[in-house]
């Protein structure tokens, strides 16, 4: 159908629905280890925080999360999902309501609780040691993945990984796996939040990255269909792999994202989560162009659409859908 | 400019209770007023909040006033040509996060606040590590850093900040984010010992410094406190330069009852 060959790494299948799973699993053991009792974090599609509350209940700690009050109503599944699991979701009205505000509210919590709470980031952001540590626990679906692709191609690597870029942990999980290789990597962010592609050097949260911000320095909102890519900075790893030129950062709009999403439904069905649906979205694009026919293409899917679902409905009646 | 550290130590020393409210800069059209008001009925010292988006240290009263003063159309460069155009007669400390100070740009922020007559910067998002490009350009600009120590600072790490703070050194009386407490952190006390041991710059505790009484239990140990939630709060309710001056006189009274 596109002329290429590709492959995508099934994190949807994942527990709990995303590849979030292998980055709290590692944090919560960490948790357990400094003695702590409590998880904060944040959460934007709210698939960080259902992996939070599902490690936070199989290692029996507290989970609190917060969450942008737009974000829990365009993600009212997942709030409901985080609360049968016993973790107690926060909604966050401050700001644009969305995941950097969540961000903020996760850092002010943990200030004053920080002698029992561990604050449980979901991406590869905020100081180090989390971007690092993200990265490391997420490394395991590049390292799965270039194994699996070496044993579909003959023991070659794939042309071309792309994955989503938000803050960025499963792309930085997969190019891990990649970074020795020929592929070339492809991070994609959604246009209304492109970071890597739109933002300049900033502060914020306690890393040094690109940031989407005004002249003076104020970050500015990202705004996407995906609740998960909606925030105004990438990971300072991304930053530094745009600006060595190991990888590069493309854009996908909301329109592009949900004509993929369908087409992966229909040609596969697979519901794959809206922020997946943005890299798979660049690859449909750019295939017979900056992606040459018969190439082969590794996509990660980094976690499953059921989430998005009943949002996806409302923006196709509503015609977001560019049509 | 009136330099922050000797002024505060010879009060300090005079046996004065130092206090030192904090104001939103560019918070509602009368901020530069309330200001004054607050230097004419008993300031020290005055700490001006430059809004920045997304103010991590701040609890949700100074968050709304940061919200206020950029709807309002608030820039770091705007606040600081408001604070000299205020002609106060008493040192000033601009309060903002690091990203409005490396967008400007290290140079230009150190002599953008010396121009103004600004005596000292308080970044608390910038921490030690980090500081020294800053720092070189601040200290060029005799611009005072005033450093933080958190009740969870470690001791050796206290001697490290109080050795590289200029002004003062805020003590931060209680883990967590600025806003109103019922009561006093229980923990300003020990910091203060702690910062005590190591330097002899002037103390003051802020974070959760709110009521006459906590700022007297709170100079029992320190040097001065830092209010603002509660200050600000009035300003956000509209009070203006009379309700900031009324809750300043108080502070000032109960201190100075010691």
């Amino acid at each position: 159908m596109l002329g290429l060959r590709v492959l995508l790494k099934r994190e949807d299948l994942v527990h709990a629905g995303s590849h979030k799973l292998n980055n709290v699993v590692g944090q919560a053991l960490l948790t357990r280890r400094m003695g702590k009792r409590r998880l904060v974090a944040e959460t934007g599609a709210g698939q960080h925080g259902v992996a939070a509350a599902t490690a936070a209940a199989l290692f029996g700690l507290e989970c609190t999360v917060y969450m942008g009050e737009l974000d829990t109503e365009r993600q009212e599944l997942n709030v409901f999902r985080m609360e049968l699991l016993g973790a107690e979701v926060r909604p966050v009205r401050a700001g644009s309501r969305t995941l950097k505000d969540a961000v903020n509210e996760a850092l002010r919590d943990w200030v004053a609780t920080v002698d029992h709470t561990h604050y449980c980031i979901g991406s590869v952001m905020g100081p180090h040691p989390f971007p690092y540590m993200v990265r490391e626990l997420q490394r395991v679906v590049g390292d799965e993945a270039r194994e699996q692709c070496r044993a579909l191609l003959g023991g070659d690597d794939p042309d071309f990984v792309v994955a989503c870029v938000g803050g960025g942990s499963n792309a930085a999980g997969t190019f891990a796996g990649f970074a020795p290789t020929r592929s070339r990597l492809v991070g994609v962010e959604a246009a209304g939040g492109a970071a890597a592609s739109d933002g300049i050097p900033g502060v914020l949260h306690g890393m040094r990255s690109l940031l989407l911000q005004d002249e003076a320095g104020q970050i500015l909102e990202a705004e996407s269909i995906s609740a998960g890519l909606d925030y105004p900075g990438i990971g300072p790893e991304h930053a530094h792999l745009a600006a060595s030129g190991r990888a590069r950062y493309e854009k996908a709009t909301d329109a592009e994202a949900l004509d993929a999403f369908r087409l992966l439904a229909r040609a596969e069905g697979i519901l794959a989560a809206l922020e997946p649906a943005h890299a798979l979205a660049w690859v449909v694009r750019e295939a017979g162009q900056a992606v040459p026919e018969g190439s082969t293409v590794l996509i990660t899917l980094s976690g499953r659409g059921d989430k998005d679902v009943a949002q996806v409905r409302e923006l196709l009646a509503a015609g977001r859908d560019g049509r | 400019m009136i330099a922050l550290e000797p002024w505060l130590r010879a009060r300090r020393d005079e046996g004065r209770k130092l206090l030192v409210p904090y104001v939103m800069g560019g918070m509602s059209e009368d901020w530069v007023e309330s200001l004054q008001a607050v230097v004419a009925a008993g300031a020290d010292a005055v700490e001006v909040g430059i809004p920045f988006s997304d103010p991590m240290m701040d609890g949700p009263v100074i968050q709304r006033a940061g919200v206020h003063a950029l709807d309002r159309g608030a820039t770091p460069a705007r606040v600081v040509d408001d604070i000299a155009s205020a002609e106060l007669a008493i040192p000033v400390a601009v309060m903002t996060y690091y990203n409005i100070v490396f967008r400007m740009g290290h140079r230009r922020m150190a002599r953008s606040l010396r121009a103004a007559g600004i005596g000292a910067a308080i970044v608390p998002d910038l921490p030690l590590e980090e500081l020294d490009p800053w720092a070189a350009e601040a200290d060029a600009a005799e611009v005072a850093t005033v450093l933080l120590v958190a009740p969870s600072t470690p001791q050796a790490r206290v001697a490290r900040i109080c050795a590289r703070s200029r002004g003062f050194v805020y003590a931060v009386a209680r883990m967590g984010v600025t806003g109103e407490r019922e009561s006093l952190g229980s923990d300003s006390a020990d910091v203060v010992r702690r910062i005590r041991q190591v330097t002899d710059t002037p103390v003051c505790v802020g974070v959760g410094v709110s009521t006459p009484a906590q700022a007297r239990t709170a100079c029992a140990v320190a040097d001065g406190v830092v209010v603002g939630s509660a200050l600000v709060r009035r300003l956000l309710e509209g009070g203006g330069p009379d309700a900031a001056a009324e809750l300043v006189g108080q502070l000032r009274a109960a201190i100075d009852e010691m």
